[in-house]
């Protein structure tokens, strides 16, 4: 336990700072995430079928596959095709955790979206309402309630997922575990210390979301 | 008014509508009644399109709306539709329901919708609901929101699905009223429904489709108690 706090008070400002990347990384993740995972799920919705299949496709591909091999990929792959740009392993990493986020937030977008019911854009319809408006004015203020309990449930997810860039080493909590480690040779300790952020970290959020929830529910 | 033409609509392998020809006349009282699942509600949900018929034609004052590049939103601003399951906004109050579609689609001001908005609301005996959310209305609360919904729009025709199909018992009365008010008014109203004796009652006419066809219609005295067709006779001989 002494160990513990000696290592906190030597290697703190080094955990902070691995707190911080993951934070920032799970942000960046979940934010753009958000917003590719929106357009995804409307050209998923969309009537248009091959824009519908190629959605889908996409959806499937970077589900089925580990997060940790399109992390691989795009740090590969990314510094070949902008070699003008020559982007950090930071840059890579964050946007192979924006792709792999965006197919699970576009899927939490469609099925928040379907779970409204039908007979509310019938309702809209049948009073004269375009079906632009009736998504915007009926179904989407609906359909927020049951996506946004589901987005902080993701957000949760991404933080535990972050920890993979640490292959990377791109100064995330995970990563500041391994710089300790290498500096005093102890495994348990930092791994303990590390431990103990990501649950504080998951377990402070999900309590939130969850009364969130609730009041989203009392709300009705 | 309004005028189907040999109207044709699969679910999949299912025929539900199998050729029916109808016309409605201003002012003029329809209920259609026969069996589950005899096509009564897609009739209905064709006349304003919430079902696309597979073949035939619907005529609204002379204009084919079925045709392609009819636009279904001019049409269905004109023909009020109300749902057996109500399909209230749960996110809107009473008044917010009704003010939303007149705001959005006739570009009231919000001042004129609201006045629109308190009296339709006290013409139903909804006035000391005006900003209540339908989750604290009852079933027949909700159901007459929903019918003045409808009319805020000034449509020249009522659609009911099955109005009081989902309510308990004891709410079935306060809208009924709702609706033989609205007849007396004159309002064009067709209306699916399995209450006999209210159809009896409001009726010019009364529609008996089953298995995709209209078998019989007529005056309801005439309907009620002298069908012609056998199987007109022996639904009414389980229903009445």
């Amino acid at each position: 336990m002494e160990l513990i706090f000696r290592l906190v008070e030597k290697y703190g400002g080094v955990f902070l700072q691995g707190l911080g990347y993951t934070l920032l990384l799970s942000v960046i993740a979940v934010a753009a995430g958000t917003v590719l995972g929106a357009l995804v799920a409307l050209m998923r919705m969309s009537r248009v079928k091959p824009l519908n299949w190629l959605m889908s496709a996409y959806i499937e591909l970077i589900r089925g596959t580990p997060a940790l091999l399109q992390l691989f990929f795009f740090y590969l792959i990314l510094p070949r095709w902008f070699l003008a740009v020559n982007p950090s392993k930071f840059v890579c990493v964050a946007v192979a955790l924006v792709i792999n986020s965006s197919a699970y937030v576009s899927e939490i977008i469609r099925s928040g979206v379907q779970a409204v019911d039908r007979g509310q854009t019938e309702a809209g319809l049948s009073l004269g309402l375009t079906k632009r408006q009736t998504m915007l004015r009926i179904v989407m203020p609906q359909a927020i309630k049951n996506i946004l309990p589901a987005l902080g449930n993701e957000f949760v997810m991404v933080i535990k997922e972050t920890s993979l860039a640490s292959t990377f080493f791109v100064g995330d909590l995970m990563s500041a575990f391994r710089t300790v480690q290498g500096n005093t040779y102890l495994v348990i300790e930092p791994l303990m210390i590390v431990g103990f952020i990501y649950f504080a970290l998951t377990f402070t959020l999900s309590k939130a979301v969850l009364r969130f929830e609730r009041r989203l529910k009392a709300s009705d | 008014m309004i005028e189907t033409v040999d109207l044709y609509k699969s679910f999949g392998k299912l025929a539900v509508l199998r050729g029916v020809s109808e016309r409605i006349g201003k002012g003029e009282v329809v209920s259609v009644v026969g069996p589950s699942g005899g096509g009564k509600s897609t009739f209905l949900r064709c006349l304003n399109l919430l079902e696309k018929p597979d073949s035939g034609a619907i005529l609204f004052e002379g204009a084919d709306i079925t045709q392609k590049g009819a636009d279904a939103g001019v049409h269905r601003r004109r023909m009020g539709m109300v749902f057996q399951q109500f399909n209230v906004f749960p996110h809107l109050s009473a008044a917010e329901n009704i003010m939303l579609a007149p705001m959005l689609v006739k570009k009231k001001t919000r001042r004129e919708a609201d006045d629109m908005a308190r009296a339709l609301l006290a013409r139903v005996g909804l006035a000391d609901k005006y900003a209540e959310h339908p989750a604290r209305l009852s079933g027949g609360q909700k159901q007459r929101l929903a019918i003045v919904r409808a009319l805020a729009m000034e449509p020249d025709v009522m659609l009911f699905d099955e109005p009081t199909s989902a309510l308990d018992p004891e709410m079935v009365g306060e809208v009924l009223a709702v609706i033989r008010g609205l007849v007396a008014e004159g309002m064009t109203t067709v209306i699916v429904t399995h209450e006999m004796g209210f159809a009896r009652e409001i009726s010019d006419r009364v529609l008996f489709m089953d298995n995709g066809v209209i078998v019989e219609s007529g005056p309801p005295a005439e309907l009620f108690a002298r069908p012609k067709m056998e199987r007109t006779k022996e639904f009414l001989s389980k229903v009445l």
